[in-house]
């Protein structure tokens, strides 16, 4: 349904909507990504509930008009609870050819089209593929068009500013924004601060800025438009009170991490090596310095894995973070970690594959590599976030499993998570139960090898402390002295503890709940990581028709909860989304002997709300 | 560590059994290093030896002293992590010709450009000992080996003139079997503010025994070596007679005798250990056509790493004064809903 036809529909309030889905849409250096953040912030601090996708190319500046450099933004709000992108497009903006004939087909009918017709050149055109001006030929009379002279109005607009011919239209994005904001009756009080803030020591790009964004408002609220478009009502949504802010996932991993170390009383040391979509993560640590936090850009991933290590060795927390192709590069590291049974968490942030594959695109085909990606015996905790705020509490969990468990934890995220953003309820900190780690200092029988008796933790000693001087390394070690051994019976003793160690992590995580719905039944939905949104949603539009499916959402990937089995015996039917070709099913299968089926994409886009459903209704009419 | 208790070497050596073929060069150095350490003003609790893959990186299993044996290249990489978190800690790194310039060639590169304040000791022998005697990447041409039955065809790699190209702010050379001259080239390694390099001519007895005997053979020792020291000729020979001397028409370095064709004293180069150019020439000689330099090659310290990490983190906290993750939650827009 159209916005427009969303309207009609509920006459009775005027131009009131429920929900609605905008992608901006436009060259990679039209400043996309830019406008979608201060939309949603604008979105955000209105009231409604949001779930964003930023959908970028891996070109920073492809060709001008080319189709493979459109990079777009795209918000869902809503007066109920959002947690997807949404499907379907309500308003497109189109800021040249390209961006329209990318982004057209998942425009509704009816749909709203916002274009800048100072784009639509003859050389545009043929760049984007078109033949006829889309504008002239009436193949967009399906739709509502606002075919606007942005790049003419916004030289009007900023014109007292005296800036040159370019740097004028670089403006055009904020009068669209400005645009926007009018149609969804938003505050521009928040991005003008921000232009403010950003163009500080340039208070004339600030303020050409600005007169855009207020040219495109009231260019809205005076100019003659078509037919229904006027501005719409989206009501607040009716969330739980409290303070709220807009979080990525890679920034509340990042502070996740932060408040980790100091739950566990444990320096930082994030040491990593440059990657889309991980690199983020790295910039928002470096610019935390005020927290103990070091960090360190290495020559490469593998020496970011070894200096992680090292920092662990001396006494801090080791982390280290990549995508798939690095965490390959790691692996040998990560045995070294489970071989010495040092802490150190690697997060990886997802993306498409394999080798270079679809870098700015998401993906969850690394968890075989997780939890089998390396050479030897070498099982690991492996935890995955499932929304952006989600990420917060799972980088706590990653440090205090690592350090009460004195391995290599594996946290895994994704390109989606990392990138969009959504409302996060903000969480009081001094509500988090310290887990201070106590570093062996007592020579009295000490051994490196010595270990925790109930959860098999192998001592931490950091040198420094005298006494203990002490010896690890990647030979097989005695299980009684840590002194290099060969002897057979000690290394089948010494693999059957380091799996037991793991396995035992089971008994310290929370039993695996329900997200939505019974505890037994039909049929279970079981996802793990970012397609969190899209199943959440699809169980609940079921459930609203009366089918009997629940929605099972697993942190834990692995060792697993440990009433996971008995809880998914309790359905009779188990269906397992994933963006990838089975690689959770096959755990539950092999694991359980359980007859799992799969849904799988990867496509490098996220599932569908609607994909969840048609699966979920097909399962349960074939059954 | 009582300040008062006088260590010796005997506190410096592990209970675990030496593992190296008899003959091993690695022994002598072994020694050597167990003596030279309760000489050094480090609590033993500070010091750190990491090593990567090899024959030499066996090294931190026999010393008392915290130790990490890692994989294979990756030493510095791991070391530099050490360092960094703590960097109170006083950090060796051992590693060998294959470990270091093959496998671990780019981890070696960056710590010593980084310049982390570590003292990095390459045991080159110029073969694999531990997979039985393939040839490595310092190898002279030629070398016959399991995997080069007919020699090997490359172009071997100089330890020294890689570190000072690499960036290297001190880089040294010295010979397994000679304590004497090892000795003050590691404290002076140990002295130095920086990421330190010390290449030391190993001898392989297994697989290529006698590889430097034209530089360790006594007899003829005054011909062979160069001792560096700086601010001092670079004379050579049984009776001091013979020195290098730089033409500036070709930038060559050559070799005349004091007293013939005119030459004097004063027209020898004076080794000047701060000079990169300098240090870089002497890397480059090679017997048996000249001398080859054992010494300081190069010595000229800055600021390390690890010292400005953490004078740049210090400042920061100044600036934006205490760390709070109450107030980074809260930090930026936010709003309440009622």
């Amino acid at each position: 349904m159209s916005v427009v036809e969303k309207v009609a529909k509920e006459e009775t309030a005027a131009n009131v909507v429920s929900d609605v889905v905008v992608r901006f849409a436009g060259d990679s250096g039209d400043g996309m990504q830019l406008t979608g953040n201060n939309f949603t912030e604008a979105t955000a601090i209105y009231g409604n509930d949001l779930a964003t996708f930023p959908d970028f190319p891996a070109e920073i500046r492809a060709p001008a008009g080319a189709t493979f450099g459109v990079s777009a933004f795209q918000i869902y709000f809503g007066s109920e609870d959002v947690t997807t992108a949404g499907d379907d497009v309500d308003v497109l903006v189109a800021m040249n050819p390209a961006a329209l004939i990318t982004n057209l087909g998942d425009l509704v009918n009816g749909g709203l089209i916002i274009v800048d017709n100072d784009s639509f050149t003859d050389k545009n055109l043929v760049r984007a593929g078109y033949k006829e001006n889309p504008l002239e030929d009436g193949s967009l009379d399906a739709y509502r068009l606002m075919s606007i002279e942005i790049g003419k109005q916004v030289l009007g607009a900023v014109k007292p500013f005296g800036l040159s011919h370019k740097f004028a239209l670089r403006c055009k994005n904020m009068w669209t924004l400005g645009l926007v904001m009018w149609l969804f009756d938003r505050s521009r009080e928040s991005t003008i601060e921000g232009l403010k803030a950003k163009f500080s020591h340039k208070p004339e790009i600030a303020d050409a800025n600005v007169a855009a964004l207020n040219a495109g408002h009231a260019y809205g609220e005076t100019a003659e438009l078509p037919t229904g478009v006027e501005v719409y009502k989206v009501p607040k949504a009716d969330v739980m009170p409290g303070l709220y802010r807009n979080t990525t996932g890679t920034e509340a991993l990042a502070y996740g991490l932060l408040a980790g170390g100091q739950l566990a009383s444990l320096p930082i040391m994030f040491a990593s090596y440059p990657i889309t979509p991980a690199s983020s993560l790295l910039h928002t640590l470096s610019g935390q310095k005020q927290f103990d936090v070091i960090t360190f850009q290495a020559e490469d991933e593998i020496a970011a894995a070894c200096a992680a290590i090292g920092a662990s060795f001396a006494g801090s927390l080791g982390v280290t973070s990549s995508s798939g192709p690095g965490i390959s590069l790691k692996g040998e590291a990560i045995s070294l970690a489970c071989a010495t049974e040092l802490p150190l968490i690697i997060v990886n942030t997802q993306r498409g594959g394999p080798s270079t594959g679809l870098p700015t695109k998401t993906e969850q085909s690394d968890l075989n590599q997780a939890l089998f990606g390396r050479h030897a015996d070498t099982s690991l905790p492996v935890i995955a976030a499932s929304t952006c705020a989600d990420c917060f509490d799972v980088a706590i969990e990653a440090v205090r499993i690592a350090t009460k468990f004195t391995t290599p934890v594996i946290v895994l995220s994704d390109g989606y998570i990392a990138n969009a953003s959504e409302p996060w309820y903000v969480p009081d900190f001094n509500d988090y139960e310290p887990f201070p780690v106590q570093f062996a200092d007592d020579p009295e029988n000490f051994t490196p090898a010595n270990r925790d008796s109930e959860t098999l933790a192998r001592v931490w000693a950091k040198p420094g402390t005298p006494g203990l001087e002490h010896r690890i390394g990647g030979i097989e070690k005695s299980f009684e002295t840590g002194d290099i051994s060969y002897d057979p019976d000690n290394h089948q003793k010494m693999t059957d503890v380091r799996k037991a160690k793991i396995d035992g992590v089971a008994n310290y995580i929370p039993e695996q709940a329900v997200s939505l719905g019974n505890e037994t039944g039909k049929l279970a939905v079981v996802g793990w990581g970012s397609t969190y949104g899209a199943i959440h949603q699809g169980v609940k539009r079921c459930r609203a028709e009366g089918m009997d499916v629940s929605h099972i959402h697993v942190r834990y990937m692995w060792p697993m909860p440990s009433n996971f089995e008995e809880l998914l015996r309790g359905f009779d039917h188990v269906l397992v989304p994933e963006m990838n070709m089975g690689q959770f099913v096959e755990v539950i299968r092999s694991r359980f002997l359980i007859d799992a089926q799969r849904l799988n994409k990867v496509s490098g886009q996220p599932f569908k709300i609607r994909e969840i459903e048609e699966a979920i209704k097909a399962l349960l009419e074939s059954s | 560590m009582n300040a008062e208790q006088k260590l010796t070497l005997k506190d410096f050596s592990s209970d675990q059994e030496v593992r190296w073929c008899p003959g091993c060069g690695d022994y002598a150095i072994l020694k050597t290093i167990q003596k030279l350490m309760p000489t050094l003003d480090v609590p033993k609790e500070n010091m750190v030896f990491i090593s990567g893959i090899g024959c030499s990186s066996r090294f931190p299993y026999y010393m008392e002293t915290y130790g990490f044996h890692t994989i294979h290249g990756r030493a510095p990489a791991i070391a530099s992590g050490v360092k960094l978190a703590n960097p109170d800690l006083d950090v060796w790194v051992v590693t060998g010709d294959g470990d270091g310039l093959s496998i671990g060639g780019n981890h070696l590169l960056h710590v010593l450009r980084r310049n982390i304040d570590l003292q990095i000791l390459l045991f080159n022998n110029e073969i694999y000992g531990l997979t039985k005697g393939q040839y490595s990447p310092t190898s002279r041409v030629g070398t016959t080996s399991p995997s080069t039955p007919n020699g090997s065809i490359d172009l071997p790699l100089r330890p020294c003139t890689f570190a000072i190209g690499a960036g290297a702010r001190f880089v040294a050379r010295s010979i397994d079997t000679e304590a004497k001259h090892l000795t003050p080239v590691l404290e002076r390694a140990h002295e130095h503010q920086g990421a330190s390099f010390v290449e030391i001519y190993q001898n392989c007895p297994v697989y290529n025994d006698g590889i430097f005997d034209y530089i360790k053979d006594k007899k003829n020792a005054a011909e062979s070596r160069l001792i560096l020291e700086h601010g001092s000729p670079l004379t050579f020979g049984a009776d001091n007679e013979k020195g290098i001397r730089l033409d500036p028409k070709n930038m060559h370095l050559d070799i005349v005798t004091i007293g013939e064709d005119g030459v004097e004293l004063e027209d020898i180069l004076v080794h000047d250990e701060t000079n990169k150019v300098m240090a870089h020439m002497l890397a480059e000689l090679k017997g048996p056509d000249y001398p080859e330099p054992i010494g300081v090659l190069y010595c000229n310290p800055a600021e390390s790493y690890d010292t400005d990490v953490y004078a740049q983190r210090d400042q920061v906290r100044e600036n934006l004064g205490p760390a709070d993750v109450n107030t980074l939650l809260r930090g930026g827009h936010t709003w309440t809903v009622e």
